[in-house]
């Protein structure tokens, strides 16, 4: 038998926040049940019937005792609610200093990607008090990305990209779940998240990456698949010119105001259509869905990134202002069998 | 007890189970209390296939690795599991077997409404059930219980449009179950029986057939629509052909959310006619607790977005939700509190019924109360998809509706059988149950905190402990659910005759005799009195 726990370990400002919340939510709930089983267990031996011909008072209610046992225990809930959701909240957005990871789960594993191109599977490394964000995709079906010492989770669904962040806080080894049922290895699509002090990840990540960094081999993808052809980077083409474009408000042909974040420079490869910017023609670029993966989007994506204004929002790539030596790859062995 | 020889069936009265015995006289029968006979058999023929499943997945979580089957069959072991219980064994238990039996009589009817729909309703349910039996046979489904794309879409090489084929025909029995007992509880009423004076079983009935009624169309839409895309590869949940996979979770749980609550309300009515009648009082609060029932289905039908804080959501979605979650809680509170109450001054005895009432009462206050937790946004964010909801969900599903429904089947079991089950033995079972269902579900909510994520077949050593709690626990459940299945069969032959009202009971269906003709009554009853009147004349004996 593994070592015994009742208590998960807690390594994020999260999961602080959470632990307090829960166990009010705890408290509550074990005052709550005592109450009721003590009225149980009071009427029941109290009353108990001790003699046949005891005929009980009618009694048809209180409505004050009714509106009193609705608001009270509502009023509890209540504060539950406004204080999840303050958290809840809190973990909407991240901070715009947040370190950018790319994380792409297929049937059963995790891809990390990082802006200096380095790659691992199953194994996340991140530094200590610094927000992290992770931007989580998906090559297949529905996985969940669960990090259950920072108390966090989030779906990592086809077609779309969900994010999470965090600031870790303890130096450690903590697990990854895949929470979202998945097939035949799903309780093996399982992980580490490793935090380091700050000086120690720099030192870790300068390991770097064979390949170049993210927007690098983003680059390198653009040429391949032949998107320089129509999106010249000089001249107008008969696509648009992606310099300077990320993160801006772009008008489309029926006139409404997209902004070109992640979402939206996905959805142009995969389904060039869905979105025409005004005074370009629809049918002109083919859809590229089946002929890069979820990886090489991010890449392109970070690539258009490295083009965009620089003080667009979330336009540095972090760890790219020092482009990663072109060191031997982090790349870790995956547990796939 | 006594070993009184068998009275021969000459001089039995003739009641519904003795006025014909061909096997014609029951497959075509239009009696309300012999489909609620077929259902009941049916039913528990499901429940231990299901629990069936439970032992092998307990079985398997004996040790962190996976080493009893293989992950392939652990998967489909636990969605098996989950579509046995969820639509073969708690959607219709107590509506279609209590419901079907005692509501006609509780109301002074002859039969439902529609009792060739009544039939109907059971033969869907069988050919249903036999299409997901012939799932399991031909090698199972492995999807989970939800069917969520685009696993079960494009990428499940198992069973799962002949399983969602079962599920289908079986959401029609539902919806006619539903139909018939809405317009059976308006137009059926005997005289006097006036919508003050209806037992609150009827009204908590009345309320989940509005749910069966409005919510079960939409799965199976939602099914439907998982076939075509199945089969005829039409886009409309898996992003890879343009459809969109939360739209499948929120039709999903646009039903699955409030049927939730088809199974839990008919267990709320079991228990407040069983707390009434053995604190031999009328229900503190009768129309709280009505009322409540209703609200229940209405409300009911507006959280099913909590479901998916984390998919990705929008945010504010998620507040709304966050809130309505909470708001549903209120009125099965106001349920608990006047339970309890109900008791004050009364004069409880405190046979089996009582005990599974009682039973419920804590239970179903955890499960609640557990409920509450996972509404608030940031604690759901750490346990959906955990071991917590495990636990929370068999705390409402079994804890709550199981209990209600064993507590049904001893108390109403004299007028259905005419026979009276061992007091004792069934006592030592209820006692059973509880301390297997605790040993076994506690250890999950600590699991869930603890980081476990459902539906895994090897898991982190460190959980290893409380996963042999659960697995011993399951052991003493299952012996808990077994010893009532022998005792209650035996008393079919050795029990003790039973009187038409062995509880004093107040209510009309304990003016039938037991059990009663097909007919219900000798002659049409007139109501002058609530189903309690426990207070208005003196108690005899």
């Amino acid at each position: 038998m593994g070592e015994f726990r009742l208590w998960p370990e807690s390594a994020a400002t999260n999961s602080v926040a959470v632990d307090h919340l829960y166990l009010f939510t705890v408290l509550v709930t074990v005052v709550m049940t005592a109450l009721i089983f003590a009225l149980v267990f009071t009427f029941a031996i109290k009353f108990r019937r001790r003699s046949p011909s005891y005929v009980p008072p009618l009694i048809h209610g209180s409505t004050a005792l009714e509106v009193t046992w609705s608001i009270i225990p509502f009023l509890v809930m209540l504060v539950m609610f406004f204080w999840g959701a303050k958290i809840y909240f809190d973990n909407g957005k991240p901070p715009s200093n947040a370190l950018d990871i790319y994380v792409v789960g297929k049937q059963w594993m995790w891809k990390v990607q990082y802006p200096g191109g380095q790659h691992e599977i199953n194994e996340l490394h991140v530094p200590m008090n610094r927000p992290v964000k992770l931007t989580l995709a998906s090559e297949d079906v529905i996985h969940s990305f669960f990090l259950p010492a920072f108390r966090l989770k989030r779906d990592v669904v086809p077609g779309r990209y969900n994010s999470m962040w965090f600031v870790a806080t303890k130096p450690g080894k903590y697990h990854i779940f895949c929470a979202e049922y998945c097939g035949t290895e799903h309780s093996g699509m399982i992980g580490w998240v490793t935090v380091l002090p700050e000086d120690q990840y720099e030192n870790w990540l300068s390991g770097g990456s064979a390949t170049g960094t993210m927007s690098e081999q983003g680059e390198k993808l653009f040429t391949q698949l032949g998107c320089a052809t129509c999106h010249l980077m000089d001249a107008q083409g008969r696509c648009p010119n992606l310099r300077g474009v990320y993160g801006t408000k772009q008008v489309m042909a029926d006139g409404q105001a997209v902004t070109a974040d992640d979402a939206y420079i996905r959805e142009s490869i995969l389904n060039p259509n869905a979105k025409i910017v005004a005074g370009y023609k629809p049918d002109v670029m083919p859809t590229f869905q089946g002929q890069v993966n979820e990886e090489g989007l991010l890449q392109l994506i970070a690539y258009v990134k490295s083009i965009g204004p620089k003080n667009a929002p979330g336009a540095q790539p972090a760890g790219g202002n020092a482009p990663a030596p072109k060191a031997n790859s982090v790349k870790t062995a995956g547990s796939l069998q | 007890m006594s070993t009184a020889i068998e009275s021969p069936r000459s001089e039995e009265r003739v009641n519904y189970l003795n006025v014909k015995d061909s096997w014609q006289s029951w497959l075509f029968t239009t009696d309300h209390k012999r489909i609620a006979i077929l259902y009941l058999i049916s039913i528990t023929a499901f429940f231990f296939l299901g629990g069936l499943f439970a032992m092998l997945i307990r079985l398997e979580l004996l040790t962190p690795q996976g080493d009893l089957v293989s992950s392939d069959t652990y998967n489909k072991l636990f969605t098996m599991h989950g579509i046995i219980m969820v639509f073969f064994f708690l959607v219709p238990s107590i509506p279609a077997t209590l419901g079907n039996f005692l509501i006609p009589l509780m109301i002074g009817a002859k039969d439902l409404a529609f009792p060739k729909i009544n039939l109907l309703s059971w033969y869907l349910y069988m050919i249903g059930g036999m299409v997901a039996v012939g799932a399991i046979l031909m090698g199972g489904v492995d999807t989970g219980w939800t069917f969520y794309p685009p696993f079960s879409s494009n990428y499940s090489h198992t069973y799962v449009t002949t399983a969602a084929i079962g599920v289908f025909i079986s959401g029609f029995s539902s919806i006619l179950t539903g139909l018939n007992f809405i317009v059976t509880i308006h137009k059926m009423r005997a005289p006097g029986m006036t919508w003050n004076r209806l037992p609150l079983f009827v009204w908590s009935h009345y309320a989940t057939s509005l749910i069966q009624l409005l919510g079960t169309p939409v799965v199976a839409i939602t099914i439907a629509l998982l076939g075509m895309e199945r089969i005829f590869h039409v886009g409309i949940f898996d992003p890879a052909i343009g459809g969109d996979p939360i739209l499948f979770q929120h039709m999903f749980w646009f039903y699955s959310h409030p049927a939730v609550y088809i199974m839990i309300l008919p267990g709320m009515g079991v228990v407040s006619e069983i707390v009434a009648c053995f604190s031999h009082k009328r229900p503190f609060g009768y129309s709280f607790i009505a009322g409540s029932s209703i609200a229940i289905a209405v409300l009911g039908f507006l959280v099913w977005g909590h479901h998916l804080f984390v998919t990705g959501q929008s945010m504010y979605a998620s507040l709304i939700f966050s809130l309505l979650s909470m708001v549903v809680a209120v009125p099965s509170s106001i349920k608990v509190f006047n339970w309890s109450a109900t008791m004050y001054k009364g004069a409880v005895t405190f046979q089996t019924p009582m005990l599974y009432a009682f039973g419920f009462i804590g239970l179903f206050t955890i499960g609640g109360l557990t409920g509450i937790m996972v509404a608030s946004l940031a604690i759901d964010v750490h346990l959906t998809d955990t071991y917590f909801i495990v636990g929370h969900f068999h705390y409402v599903m079994v804890g709550g509706m199981v209990l209600a429904y064993l507590g049904g089947i001893h108390f109403w079991w004299p007028k259905i059988t005419g026979r009276m089950y061992p007091e004792g033995w069934a006592k030592f079972a209820s006692l059973v149950v509880f301390v297997g269902f605790n040993l076994t579900f506690f250890p999950q909510l600590v699991l869930g905190y603890l980081g476990m994520p459902r539906r895994y077949h090897a898991y982190s050593p460190e959980f290893q402990v409380l996963n042999v709690m659960s697995t011993a626990g399951a052991s003493v459940l299952g012996a808990g659910f077994l010893m009532p299945m022998i005792y209650l069969v035996y008393s079919l032959f050795r029990g003790p005759k039973a009187p038409a009202n062995p509880w004093d009971a107040r209510g009309l269906e304990w003016k039938a005799a037991s059990p009663p003709p097909t007919f219900n009554f000798d002659s049409a009853p007139v109501v002058t009195e609530e189903a309690y009147a426990y207070s208005e004349e003196a108690h005899v004996g």
